[in-house]
């Protein structure tokens, strides 16, 4: 089949314009998004498994050739990411189902949630660097929408401020595009990175360094890498915890990929660039860490672990050799899925409790022994206890930072380990142990219903940890792509 | 020719920065016109400006135009005139329910809601 | 509100109202070949209606078009999506659309081609979401 990997992409949108119609029945959105979701998961499984034994898929949208046309490409970072993200969204989904009340349903919640899945999918899939900013902004506006939806006063006023930050670095993304233009003549970006690598054959021009820090500004915001993880806390803070896992899991990583695409894929000859992606991605993880530990605001500590993570990646990315790289998937996929798994944890700690301070919360476990162990296991996993997922990504990555000596960035990784548990164990300890109290909301909170997602996303993500022996070469080939620029190429432009 | 684009691109990316900078939310939602309006122009001036007639297979002509800029100045426009209209209306609501248009008074951390 | 008496105004609109929405489906028809199409004439298109909607309140204008514009923004997005993925039936790539050319009695040489159907998609899409927006912005003044 064809076109079998534009399918993420086009099951949701078709949903989405569905649910349009549907909006005044509720249980009809349900279900619908709940086929649509399961589908969308089969899709991007048999993606997964089509490109495992048959190589990167590439499909040229509209019968135009690449690199003429718009080019989709699917390789098996790509396949790998949208099928985390489908089964993220299908977690979300059902969680909403408690959680996020009928007055959102009624206004479209289903319907722009899907839209958001075609931008994170289609810019996980695309391969054309104009494209990716049209997914992009789909993306964005769906996000906008979803950070909305509700219109509390700290929702408006953290949506304005999120919306300007968005709307500028979509203009500089248009601005580097334009400059990438002038350069190359192309937007196709199999064939961006074979013109980059015929002009830096004596080196790479200053004019694509100025590109590279520019993707990387633009990128970097969405990321939320240092410095420019300034506007996440607050807006992030702001929306219920559907919408805040999908942010959390979905929307950060999408930065990452596109910084992980772009630097592998064209400036993989710049090793300015590079040097600076290293000290950027190092620089997050040691304040992601300070904010982790200095806050007592549930939220919060969950909300900074994002930006350590985006660290450790990013830093397995800009060393650029086969451990690091492998690690760096491997840790990207077990970061989404903890992070949904956390984020979706902790919204039920609210429900329960009505406030998201720690210092106000003790005591869960005596009645909720369930959603202590989960939570328990998550924060492990996050930390990278062995055998769960957290530990291979970082093992792998340490590792090649220690090969590509890199010691610094290595031990600082090490130590952001040990500080991210404590984090953690600071929920733990304070929101679990210690003496029972009784809350406000508890009689109406459908704490087992609710914790059916994040019990299966933390299930996932202890298989993904246990089974890595049967998953690696599936992360390796994906890393094997991303040092190659040449499998990449060759697969699009089929020369 | 693109040296006066560089220079009228440049204006408009100054005026856009100033205009951000104010406190008022109008203001800067003229602001963030501006700035894409400025990115916009950047693309049909990064592909070359050229005079020519329409690339279509067939046509004899001297020269041709690159008609890649227009198609992305285009889809530019387009979701910059979308995400503009979002803005509006959302500063709109904004100040329905915070009672201001100053940003500085927006500032606010969790703690007060 | 005070009414402002604003005779020449809504005369005037009631006769140019239909000179706009006509010259909009010119626009969107001559979009097939030259410059045109359903953004911009779906734009002009819903000039017309902000044009009835100055002259005239909301109520009114929603009394003559009783259109619920999210709902037709759906059906743009439907008119779209099913000419763009009608191509996965044949196995062909997504967007692939398909033309010829066809001899009408009276009119003549006719060409028709599938990505007028998406174009249609895109004016009322355009239509929706302009009318939806400004709906939102004067609703409830």
């Amino acid at each position: 089949m064809t076109n079998l990997i534009i399918l993420p992409i086009l099951i949701p949108l078709f949903t989405g314009v569905v649910l349009i119609f549907l909006n005044k029945r509720i249980t009809g959105q349900r279900v619908v998004a709940i086929f649509s979701s399961i589908g969308t998961m089969i899709a991007a499984g048999v993606i997964v498994q089509k490109v495992r034994t048959d190589g990167i898929q590439s499909l040229n949208v509209s019968s135009w050739d690449a690199p003429f046309g718009i080019t989709l490409v699917s390789d098996m970072f790509s396949a790998l990411l949208v099928l985390i993200t489908s089964i993220i969204a299908f977690a979300c989904l059902i969680y909403s189902f408690k959680s996020i009340g009928q007055e959102r349903e009624k206004y479209y919640y289903y319907a722009v949630f899907n839209f958001l899945l075609v931008g994170v999918n289609g810019a996980f899939t695309t391969g054309d660097i104009f494209n990716l900013f049209v997914f992009f902004e789909v993306m964005l506006m769906s996000s906008y929408v979803l950070l909305v939806l509700g219109g509390t006063k700290i929702q408006l006023r953290e949506s304005i401020k999120y919306l300007l930050v968005n709307v500028i670095s979509s203009a500089l993304f248009v601005v580097a595009v334009a400059y990438l233009y002038s350069v190359v003549g192309t937007l196709n970006m199999a064939h961006i990175s074979s013109r980059i690598n015929e002009i830096s054959v004596n080196g790479m021009p200053g004019i694509l360094t100025v590109i590279a820090v520019l993707f990387l500004i633009v990128f970097g915001l969405k990321g939320a890498i240092f410095p420019l993880y300034f506007w996440m806390p607050g807006s992030y803070y702001a929306p219920p915890a559907p919408v805040l896992t999908l942010f959390g899991a979905l929307l950060t990583k999408v930065g990452v990929y596109s910084i992980t695409r772009t630097y592998t894929l064209f400036f993989y000859h710049d090793m300015d660039a590079f040097g600076i992606l290293t000290i950027l991605a190092i620089l997050s993880i040691v304040f992601g860490v300070i904010g982790a530990i200095a806050y007592w605001d549930i939220k919060n500590i969950i909300i900074y672990n994002i930006i350590i993570a985006v660290g450790v990646i990013l830093y397995g990315v800009s060393v650029l050799n086969t451990a690091s790289l492998t690690g760096a998937v491997y840790y990207l996929i077990h970061d989404m899925l903890i992070k949904a798994a956390l984020f979706l944890l902790v919204g039920i700690v609210i429900t329960i409790t009505g406030t998201s301070n720690l210092r106000n919360i003790s005591g869960l476990i005596t009645r909720y022994p369930g959603l202590g162990w989960t939570f328990f296991i998550a924060a492990l996993a996050l930390a990278g206890i062995p055998p769960l997922s957290g530990f291979v990504g970082k093992l792998l990555i340490v590792q090649g930072g220690f090969e590509g000596e890199s010691f610094i960035g290595g031990f600082i990784t090490l130590m952001s380990s040990l500080l991210v548990l404590f984090s953690v164990m600071k929920i733990f300890i304070n929101g679990f142990w210690g003496k029972d109290r009784t809350y406000g909301g508890e009689e109406k909170a459908p704490v087992k219903q609710l914790l059916i997602a994040p019990a299966i996303l933390v299930a996932i993500s202890a298989l993904y940890g246990i089974g890595s022996e049967f998953i690696l070469p599936y992360i390796s080939q994906a890393a094997d792509t991303l040092l190659n620029p040449k499998l990449y190429i060759d697969a699009v432009l089929k020369e | 020719m693109e040296i006066l684009m560089a220079f009228v691109i440049g204006i408009l990316f100054s005026t856009a920065t100033y205009l951000m900078l104010s406190k008022s939310l109008l203001r800067i939602i003229v602001g963030t016109g501006l700035l894409s309006h400025g990115a916009h122009l950047l693309i049909l001036t990064m592909g070359g400006l050229k005079r020519g007639s329409a690339p279509i297979l067939g046509g004899n002509a001297e020269s041709y135009t690159d008609p890649l800029p227009q198609a992305l100045i285009l889809t530019a426009i387009v979701i910059s005139f979308g995400v503009t209209a979002f803005f509006l209306v959302l500063a709109y609501r904004a100040y329905q329910e915070l009672g201001t248009d100053n940003v500085e008074e927006m500032r606010g951390t969790e703690k007060d809601d | 509100m005070r009414k402002t008496n604003n005779i020449i105004l809504e005369t005037a609109v009631k006769v140019l109202l239909f000179f706009i929405a006509l010259y909009s489906v010119y626009i969107f028809t001559a979009g097939h070949y030259y410059p045109g199409g359903g953004f911009i004439g779906g734009l002009m298109t819903a000039g017309a209606i902000v044009l009835l909607l100055i002259t005239y309140d909301i109520k009114t204008v929603t009394k003559i078009l009783p259109v619920n514009y999210r709902i037709l923004t759906a059906i743009g997005l439907l008119f779209a999506i099913g000419t763009s993925a009608g191509s996965l039936i044949y196995d062909l790539p997504f967007l692939t659309h398909a033309f010829g050319d066809v001899h009408l009695p009276l009119l003549g040489e006719l060409s028709i081609h599938t990505a007028t159907l998406f174009d249609l998609g895109v004016y009322f899409v355009v239509v929706g979401v302009t009318m939806t927006i400004i709906q939102t912005i004067g609703e409830d003044e």
